[in-house]
């Protein structure tokens, strides 16, 4: 079955350097460090990861950080914990717009 | 939860043929050249530290990731002439540690009678206790003052600090018996600050994943398992499933073993493959036969020399230190990462 997303792309996700190879390496050397122990343990920032992952909702970052926090040690309790973390953000983003919803409202209400 | 080994199961993966030919079958880079392209090839032996010792297949779980098809159903054991030719070729060794596995070493009947008679060689002895058996029947409730009396070091796997990871793997109730086991290690001396008494636990991933870094790890397991359940332990060895036996038959099922072996083969480290275990150790088999390490036995790889397999009954230590070691596709499990070894990390 043909789909847009193909989950062997991911392992391609270095050959975006073909088409154009220098920013593409100072993007992977960024990447690489970004997610080296540092004031956050490479563990918290895995975990980060997958929450963002969730919220972009980029299926590649998904199964990758799935694996990449399990093989830092996490349980599926902290992967979940993790998605909420994520789903509390996007639901809170949305609803806080609920005051700007209220404040026009009340600013054409009599 | 499984409860019979492939052995039993009749399963086409359980002859060691049968899975040499399947490891063999892919298009991954042969370990060998691996190993070529570091001048590494015949892999050789270096000093003899470890000698470890398989008493018997028999035991009283079922682990999914189990790499020697043990259970209650294996009745394969050694018995106590083969013992004897043990502590005659360990005493020749030169070997500072004897490391005792299985199934569950302590199930073969002559185990008490083969570790007194090891304490008399002055080694320092490791025991690969799944800790369940020390619950399993009264018989074995004394196992860990057994164990203190003989200094023994104990080695135990917990894959994890929560239940459902480690009953995932290990079998139902698994955790919480082992939690108990390790209270009464805890209880004796066991794992202890200060105490001689060593403790050390094993980290096996609960899954086609690689294991964390296992410094990091022990940190946490040591947090959780004092704050959840007041244990203490010394180490923690992060260990990598290798594509054997039973979790080579859970890749195969769960169709995750092309990528688990793309993992493994991309994650090569010339460092780890440098200090790889099969250099300083030699491994037995229940019936005396001479191995490069545990796997290699349970893929019946046996060591030869002059092509000549070596048995236990003409042990020659310069004989078996000539060899070249027999390597194969699942060593890429051991020179995965940080590397992997019976005692955790090699880099």
């Amino acid at each position: 079955m043909k789909t847009y997303y193909n989950p062997e792309d991911l392992k391609k996700f270095g050959n975006i350097s073909e088409f154009e190879p220098n920013l593409s390496k100072k993007f992977f050397d960024y990447y690489g460090e970004v997610f080296k122990d540092g004031a956050l343990t490479a563990r918290e920032k895995s975990l980060i990861a997958l929450a963002v992952a969730h919220a972009v909702q980029c299926p590649y970052c998904i199964d990758a950080y799935t694996q990449d926090t399990m093989e830092k040690g996490c349980d599926e309790k902290q992967l979940m914990e993790a998605v909420h973390v994520a789903a509390a953000i996007k639901g809170g983003a949305a609803l806080v717009h609920g005051v700007q919803m209220m404040n026009k409202y009340k600013e054409l209400s009599m | 939860m499984i409860t019979k080994s492939l052995l039993a199961l009749k399963h086409n993966l359980s002859t060691s043929e049968n899975q040499i030919k399947f490891l063999g079958s892919s298009k991954l880079t042969m370990f060998s050249e691996k190993l070529e392209q570091q001048n590494l090839f015949p892999l050789t032996t270096n000093k003899l530290e470890i000698f470890q010792v398989n008493l018997g297949k028999m035991c009283n779980q079922v682990c999914k990731h189990c790499h020697v098809d043990a259970g209650p159903d294996r009745k394969e054991i050694m018995t106590r002439d083969t013992m004897q030719l043990c502590l005659d070729a360990i005493a020749k060794s030169g070997a500072h540690t004897v490391d005792l596995t299985g199934g569950a070493p302590e199930m073969n009947p002559d185990f008490r009678w083969f570790v007194e008679e090891l304490s008399k060689l002055n080694k320092n002895i490791i025991v690969r206790c799944n800790l369940t058996i020390i619950l399993a029947n009264k018989k074995y409730n004394d196992l860990p003052e057994f164990f203190k009396a003989h200094k023994i070091e104990v080695v135990s796997s917990l894959p994890y600090f929560t239940a459902s990871k480690t009953d995932s793997q290990r079998g139902d109730g698994v955790f919480e018996k082992s939690i108990l086991a390790l209270a009464m290690l805890n209880e004796v001396g066991y794992g202890l600050e200060g105490s001689e008494l060593k403790l050390n636990l094993v980290y096996n991933p609960s899954g086609a994943f690689l294991p964390p870094d296992q410094m990091a790890l022990e940190k946490e397991f040591k947090g959780k398992l004092k704050s959840l359940y007041n244990i203490s332990f010394n180490k923690l060895y992060a260990i990598t499933n290798l594509p054997v036996s039973r979790f080579l038959e859970y890749l195969v099922r769960s169709e995750n073993y092309d990528n688990y072996m793309e993992k493994l083969v991309n994650a090569y480290n010339p460092i780890a493959a440098e200090n790889v275990m099969c250099r300083n150790t030699l491994s037995v088999s229940w019936d005396g036969f001479i191995y490069d390490c545990d796997f290699n036995q349970m893929l019946e790889m046996r060591i030869d020399v002059e092509n000549k397999f070596q048995h236990l009954s003409n042990f020659d230590l310069n004989t078996v230190n000539k060899r070249n070691i027999k390597t194969n596709q699942h060593c890429y499990g051991c020179t995965a990462g940080a590397g992997s070894s019976c005692s955790g990390n090699v880099a």
